[in-house]
């Protein structure tokens, strides 16, 4: 397999191009991208603004890498990742009402305002969580395998972590299991050059992650997650690979980071030239001039899909503004599942 | 009745869920092959194949986290962690995930695992092999915790746990694999039967007393009725033994009544002192039964420290009949020492 260079700008993937897929899918593609990072900048001014708390990590920068994979699952599959998940969310078709309701701590929040932003969960859409704890849902993804595997179903599971999730103990423990029991999950190690604030030639022994599987039983390959393309292609041929041979494989998706960790990040460890030469690489706009030269899409359509990605995210910022806080009497509600044995809250 | 040693009545357990419920499977290091570590696990792997009865590398944060990932998509995890001490390192997917998944999601998701594992003092294993964690466990809400003390209570909760529909903490203790105690007949195929399952949140009278409340938690709780039995023959005292069976949910009520009657309390666990079962239950008392008591409640512990390896200071570094027995003669003012 080419090589590609997580350097700045780093070179594309050198291998064959695929071919685009038919318009209709290639424009929801394009869509599904500008709506998460109009959703994203958006939950960044509503951050700035004191609607949202906590902590933020926005993905903006990343979405083709989020789109491109999640468009290789089927419905049946499941999809889990990180504190940086809005964007899995709404790939995954969770309306974007729900996940900022969920910012704003809101009632009608897709997990009713107890998780926030590092908690997006949708189980109808077999969104198995953001997870707020660096490595915290590699087991759990290898569990969920485990269980399609014993149902006899032929769901795949992908899971999505950071390359600062790569020095967890978590990686080495999960992928070792999930060799050793030929669970189907495919590990996709979002790389989007830091770990928080530190970089990765400074936080991995190993800066070529997709070899980081190998003495563990996990054969490693690599996509640029900056096109969308061709993160969907290689997602897809190690989805089905695994669906098919019953063996887990790693995925590396280089990407980048445009803005800082979370909100509350001063970006003191990289340079603006870095981001701006980064930045010239905009999945977004990328995409959308591919499609502009194969003819799948004109300047109209373009607009049309940007003004639309603004409306939804209007909506969805309208819709979290009426949605009530939690009652005060509901906090206690789901800390365990109310039964015979246990009737509610303890002593 | 037949009698079962404490191990036999887990194993009758664990036998009879993985026959009733095809979602119930095992995972946990040496349960399979070696047969477990106390050989609670005996013969499993052999009755019910790979598929089900699953040994694990040692990695324990992840197999506890592969049974919370699986009890969210439909199975019924009952995951063995050799001893409490390896608790400690799956303590991430244990308090961050399994107990904190339904309540985070916002009840979309549930995580039906049970989380097996003994605890104890008292083979010279040291301070990283003598633990006994139940208050740690108790501390976070979302679990369940269960520390059976007979081979009934162990045999019943467990199908209990694995039955419910909550993250249990499963607490067994090593001292008490090899202790024989009555157990209930499996119903028999084709003529039925009772199943024994033993619900949580229901505490057990173990003896009747009227002077003083002795509450004794895991192994504990068998001290506490040899400590009664010592009371009642050199000091004419009538001690109630209480035995929680399950610290969340907790049966207060039991205890309250107790102390209604006896006025006096002591609570008694093999843990330390600080943060601990005894500190926590001694608060819930004196908050709701303070006219009640005639002195305060007082507790036995273990010591403040690390567990040591040498026999002679291991033995006074947790609590034998002795100091329970002082406990409850001091709460008693002494008048009848």
């Amino acid at each position: 397999m080419a090589q590609t260079q997580p350097e700045p700008g780093g070179t594309r993937v050198m291998r064959t191009p695929p071919a685009l897929p038919d318009p209709e899918t290639a424009r929801e593609w394009l869509a599904t991208m500008t709506l998460i990072r109009r959703f994203e900048e958006r939950a960044g001014e509503m951050y700035a603004r004191a609607k949202v708390g906590g902590f933020l990590h926005l993905s903006i920068g990343e979405e083709a890498a989020i789109v491109g994979a999640a468009r290789a699952l089927r419905e049946e599959d499941y999809l889990i990742a990180t504190y940086r998940s809005h964007g899995h969310a709404l790939a995954r078709g969770t309306p974007p009402e729900q996940v900022m309701a969920e910012l704003f701590g809101r009632v009608d929040g897709c997990c009713k305002g107890r998780g926030g932003s590092m908690h997006m969960f949708d189980l109808k859409r077999r969104f198995m969580g953001g997870y707020g704890i660096v490595g915290g849902n590699l087991p759990i993804a290898a569990g969920i395998a485990l269980s399609s595997d014993y149902r006899e179903t032929e769901e795949v599971t992908l899971c999505v972590f950071g390359d600062g999730a790569s020095n967890q103990g978590t990686f080495g423990e999960t992928l070792n299991l999930a060799a050793l029991w030929k669970l189907p999950v495919v590990f996709m190690v979002t790389n989007n050059q830091f770990g928080m604030g530190t970089a990765l030639k400074r936080h991995s022994a190993v800066t070529d992650l997709q070899r980081k599987g190998e003495s563990l039983g996990v054969p490693g390959t690599r996509c640029d997650g900056m096109d969308v393309l061709d993160t969907h292609t290689v997602v897809s041929e190690a989805v089905e690979r695994v669906r098919a041979e019953r063996q887990p494989m790693l995925v590396e998706a280089i990407t980048y980071r445009f803005r800082g960790h979370s909100m509350a990040d001063p970006e003191q460890y990289r340079s603006k030239e870095e981001v701006t030469l980064w930045r010239e690489r905009d999945p977004i706009p990328a995409f959308a001039a591919e499609l502009e030269g194969a003819g799948a899409i004109d300047a109209a359509e373009q607009a049309r899909i940007e003004e639309d990605a603004v409306a939804r995210v209007d909506a969805a910022v309208e819709f979290a503004d009426a949605s009530p806080f939690p009652q005060p009497e509901s906090l206690y509600d789901n800390a365990y599942v109310v039964d015979e044995q246990v009737k509610g809250r303890y002593h | 009745m037949p009698e079962l040693r404490y191990r036999e009545a887990l194993n009758q357990a664990l036998r009879e869920e993985l026959q009733r419920d095809e979602r119930v499977v095992l995972m946990g290091e040496d349960i399979g092959v070696f047969g477990g570590a106390f050989k609670v696990t005996e013969g499993l792997l052999e009755e019910f194949g790979e598929r089900r009865v699953r040994d694990t590398p040692i990695s324990e944060n992840t197999f506890v986290g592969i049974g919370v990932g699986a009890a969210m998509t439909g199975l019924r995890p009952v995951v063995e962690l050799m001893t409490v001490n390896f608790a400690l390192l799956a303590f991430d997917q244990i308090v961050n995930h399994a107990a904190h998944i339904h309540y985070m999601f916002g009840g979309q998701a549930r995580v039906p695992l049970v989380v097996r594992m003994p605890q104890g003092a008292g083979h010279q294993l040291g301070p990283t092999h003598s633990h006994c964690l139940e208050a740690m466990f108790l501390h976070v809400p979302g679990l369940l915790v269960a520390t059976p003390s007979t081979a009934a209570d162990a045999k019943g909760l467990l199908k209990t746990a694995i039955r419910d529909e909550n993250p249990v903490i499963f607490i067994e203790h090593e001292s008490l694999y090899g202790v024989r105690g009555e157990v209930p007949d499996p119903p028999t195929p084709g003529t039925g039967g009772e199943e024994h399952l033993v619900s949580f949140g229901r505490a057990a009278v173990r003896r009747e007393g009227s002077d003083v409340t002795i509450v004794g938690v895991s192994r504990m709780a068998v001290t506490a009725q040899r400590a009664a039995e010592q009371l009642a023959a050199e000091h004419g005292v009538q001690a109630e033994v209480i035995d929680p069976r399950t610290l969340r949910p907790l049966d207060l009520d039991t205890i309250l009544q107790s102390v209604a009657k006896t006025n006096r309390c002591v609570v008694v666990e093999e843990g330390w002192p600080h943060g601990g079962v005894g500190a926590n239950l001694s608060a819930l008392i004196s908050e709701q039964a303070f006219d009640d008591l005639d002195a305060p409640v007082r507790r036995v512990s273990g010591a403040d420290v690390p567990m040591p390896y040498s026999k002679p200071l291991e033995d006074i570094a947790y609590p034998h009949e002795p100091q329970i027995v002082q406990a409850a003669l001091a709460v008693l003012g002494g008048v009848r020492a």
